[in-house]
């Protein structure tokens, strides 16, 4: 849960006064809450944690990092279903072993 | 060099590597603070690819694995209730209370959910009228904007039914406990880049001027970390002890200023105990009394839980940097993921656990 991701805005909108936007992590998207960084803007890479944008990031980074997680498998653990994952973190870490 | 071929493009990463060797004249204690950075340390085996006397220690940056047991345990009691949904981050799940875990809660019928966002929990209330909806709010400054977010706008809409169990811990404090100790041998920290997304950098030169040591803010990927080391080897050796920003793409000297300015509203600093390290003055934020009533603490009465820890678990030495995992005798004995003794072994910045996914046969296999 401490992880942040970069992904990029696809599109905003207010809920019950909030702002919330549309975010693309490398093809997984999730409802983000803008509330903190209220002024950026359709396109733009933010870094995110817990469906919060806390910063801006450039575009480059935010791919170089994006790819990185991608292939460490990094992006489905943050996004996968947190009760299959407890559930299952016995199995997956046994059967890992290096 | 056997992890070079882990990180992608082996070239940044060698020259980093080099330059950290070409200066390096003598032993360094180097302590990183959060968890997320000591995954990426294990996994990647950057600790084995530094000069011999450059030493890592794994500081107390794990929120999971601090919170304290007696609010573990209220956890449990609440989220047991049959007119309780107890929304957590899914990482809070099999840490160990003193007689069983959230997972086992809900084995047993309690009313457990896993969310992404503590937004998530907030609608789960606005759908469920009838239900009281508790999250479970820990973290370090950077979580803490988003469960702040949560009963605020809770606050504004009215939403009765919602409230947070709240165990937030902060860094600066956690820093000053570790050089207090008289047993502290780190010389220098890399500070967790998230958290100063957040907070900015301004509460670190006085810690560094106090302590005199190097304080250098470090991003959580493989190349931030070594960049963050080269500045920190550099200052040390030149006997330097200064704040540096080694992740400037993500911290901005001011930080987050709209989510400082909510946390100032919503939270209150408090004294907190950390679990296996103890008490530290000034190292928490509570709901501010406006946000009283949102507090769960308050709603349920949770009084009253004896708390028992395993007597064999050393997680607080594992999490002061004073033990390595692997000198716990429990480690991948009594102690493995299926059957944790410690927090630090089952979350996911837990530095027992990121010994035993990545290490695990090199350690035990060994002995
Ligand atoms: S290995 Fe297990 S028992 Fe030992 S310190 Fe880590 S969590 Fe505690």
């Amino acid at each position: 849960m401490c992880l942040a991701v970069p992904g990029r805005v696809l599109s905003t909108v207010e809920v019950d006064g909030t702002l919330m936007a549309d975010v693309d992590f490398g093809g997984v998207r999730k409802e983000v809450c803008l509330q903190y960084i209220p002024d950026v803007t359709i396109g733009e890479y933010v870094i995110v944690h817990v469906g919060f944008a806390i910063q801006r990031l450039d575009e480059r980074s935010a791919e170089e990092t994006l790819a990185n997680f991608e292939r460490l498998g990094i992006l489905a653990e943050e996004f996968g279903d947190g009760l299959e994952q407890a559930a299952q973190q016995q199995d997956l870490v046994e059967g890992a072993g290096r | 060099m056997k992890y070079l071929e882990e990180f992608g493009d082996p070239e940044p990463a060698r020259r980093l590597l080099d330059e950290i060797h070409a200066v390096t004249t003598r032993s360094w204690s180097l302590m990183e603070v959060c968890g997320g950075q000591t995954h990426s340390i294990i996994r990647h085996g950057i600790d084995q690819l530094l000069p011999d006397g450059i030493e890592l220690i794994h500081g107390p940056g794990c929120p999971v694995c601090v919170t304290p047991l007696e609010v573990i345990d209220r956890a449990l009691a609440i989220a047991a209730r049959p007119d309780v949904v107890f929304c957590s981050f899914g990482d809070m799940l099999r840490v160990p209370g003193s007689g069983q875990d959230l997972f086992s809660v809900k084995s047993a019928g309690g009313d457990v959910r896993v969310v992404y966002s503590p937004l998530d929990a907030l609608k789960i209330a606005r759908q469920n009228p009838e239900k009281e909806v508790v999250f479970f709010g820990i973290g370090f400054e950077t979580t803490a904007p988003a469960n702040a977010m949560a009963v605020y706008q809770a606050r504004r809409l009215g939403v009765r039914n919602f409230s947070l169990l709240v165990s937030h811990v902060l860094v600066p404090p956690a820093i000053a406990a570790v050089m207090e100790s008289p047993t502290c041998r780190v010389q220098a920290f890399l500070a967790a880049g998230h958290v100063c997304s957040v907070m900015g950098t301004s509460e670190y030169p006085p810690l560094a001027q106090r302590y005199k040591v190097p304080i250098v803010i470090t991003g959580f990927e493989p190349l931030d970390i070594l960049e963050g080391i080269r500045r920190t080897v550099l200052q040390l050796e030149s006997g330097r002890h200064e704040v540096e920003n080694a992740y400037p793409r993500a911290v901005r000297e001011e930080g987050n200023t709209p989510a400082v300015a909510m946390l100032r509203d919503v939270f209150e600093v408090t004294d907190r105990t950390w679990r296996g390290i103890g008490a530290i003055p000034l190292s928490g934020w509570r709901l501010a009394e406006k946000y009283g009533a949102f507090d769960a603490e308050r709603r349920f009465d949770v009084s009253g839980i004896r708390t028992q820890e395993s007597s064999l678990c050393r997680s607080g030495e594992v999490l002061q940097g004073q033990i390595k995992p692997q000198e716990c005798a429990a480690f991948g004995k009594e102690c493995t993921p299926r059957k944790p003794l410690g927090a630090t072994m089952v979350s996911s910045e837990g530095a027992c656990a990121a010994y035993y996914t990545h290490r695990r046969l090199e350690l035990v296999d060994a002995t």
